[in-house]
């Protein structure tokens, strides 16, 4: 089965983009939240609801240096989200067989 | 592996080359191979040797001049793009070529994978 | 010899082309048709998708002489003689905007989100703009 890892890099309360993508992404793939995509992370959003809904198929993670430049480390992030750096970013391109940006 | 990049935003308004950057690093520092960094869209403007940010700020001109030199790093300005925006080889930095859009699609076809960064 | 005559023939990826903003109020629809008609010289498999507000891309009827600007709506009709037939758009994102396949200034492919959710994982390489 072909693994897509998606990137969210837009808040989900300025665009749709983590929306489309969780529209388009199948059960199996990975979402990955960067830049001011990692504010879908939180939990206690109107929006959270939407990969909370999902979390069980796909496996979504942050990009924690974008989670504490903007000043979120110590808030709770929703269960099951796991954190990445920048290596971790690149293993996971390695690991799906393809990126698709959501831009 | 043999990563191609393609980076559609300028150094300043977006972070999408601070990203890209860093993502490059990381992925040296994994041993894998950088192939192309592809510049399009306002993404030509990463090539502008005129551009001076202040002095306790980064410059990602200069950041991606001295990764392209020191990985032998191929970095693609698209021709078309770029004479839209004034960018040309007079004021280009060091370390970057302008060249066509088939480069971005051939570096889709050689690269082990593409990923892109924008907007 | 032209730079992609170098590759092997048989060397065939999947690359789809996403387009998920409207025309005019960025370049960003402009450009990506420019890369498409450069990839269409490449022996590759390549589509085009339009989602979300990138269905107003090929939303027929546009004038862009008051603003200035190119109406470069009309080049879309060149991607068949390109050799790009696939040209994808997302029903729901068509429906979501009261807009039909008649509204559209070429012939395209409507595929339901289930049937374009299985079309994109199938690629090589996406591009999104």
């Amino acid at each position: 089965m072909s693994k897509v890892l998606h990137l969210v890099n837009k808040s989900p309360s300025e665009r749709n983009a983590l929306d489309s993508c969780l529209r388009l992404a199948q059960a199996g793939h990975s979402v990955l939240l960067i830049e001011d995509g990692v504010y879908g992370a939180l939990v206690n959003t109107t929006t959270a609801g939407n990969i909370a809904q999902r979390i069980k198929e796909i496996k979504f993670y942050v990009l924690g240096p974008d989670v504490d430049a903007r000043g979120l480390g110590e808030m709770p992030l929703i269960e099951g989200m796991g954190i990445v750096d920048y290596e971790g970013f690149v293993d996971l391109v390695t690991e799906h067989h393809l990126t698709q940006s959501w831009l | 592996m043999k990563f191609g990049i393609l980076i559609n935003e300028g150094p300043f308004t977006h972070q999408a080359s601070d990203t890209a950057y860093r993502f490059a690093v990381a992925a040296l520092v994994k041993g894998h191979e950088i192939m192309r960094v592809f510049f399009y869209n306002d993404g030509v403007n990463n090539a502008n040797r005129l551009s001076e940010p202040q002095s306790d700020d980064r410059n990602l001109v200069s950041l991606w001049s001295e990764l392209g030199n020191k990985h032998g790093i191929d970095l693609v300005v698209c021709v078309a793009a770029a004479l839209r925006r004034g960018i040309k080889d007079e004021i280009l930095a060091d370390g970057f070529r302008i060249s066509g859009l088939g480069q971005l699609v051939e570096a889709g076809i050689e690269a082990d994978r593409m990923v892109v960064f924008g907007d | 010899m032209e730079p992609w005559e170098e590759h092997e023939p048989e060397v065939v990826k999947r690359f789809m082309y996403v387009n998920r903003r409207p025309p005019h109020g960025t370049i960003y629809a402009l450009e990506c048709l420019e890369v498409v008609l450069i990839a269409a010289a490449f022996d590759q498999d390549v589509s085009m998708v339009f989602l979300d507000d990138g269905v107003f891309q090929l939303k027929r009827g546009q004038d862009t002489a008051a603003i200035g600007m190119k109406n470069f709506s009309r080049t879309y009709g060149a991607l068949d003689d390109y050799d790009v037939e696939k040209i994808y758009v997302e029903k729901e994102s068509l429906e979501a905007r009261g807009l039909t396949a008649d509204d559209l200034v070429i012939p395209v492919e409507v595929l339901t989100t289930a049937a374009l959710r299985e079309v994109m994982a199938q690629q090589d390489v996406v591009i999104s703009s």
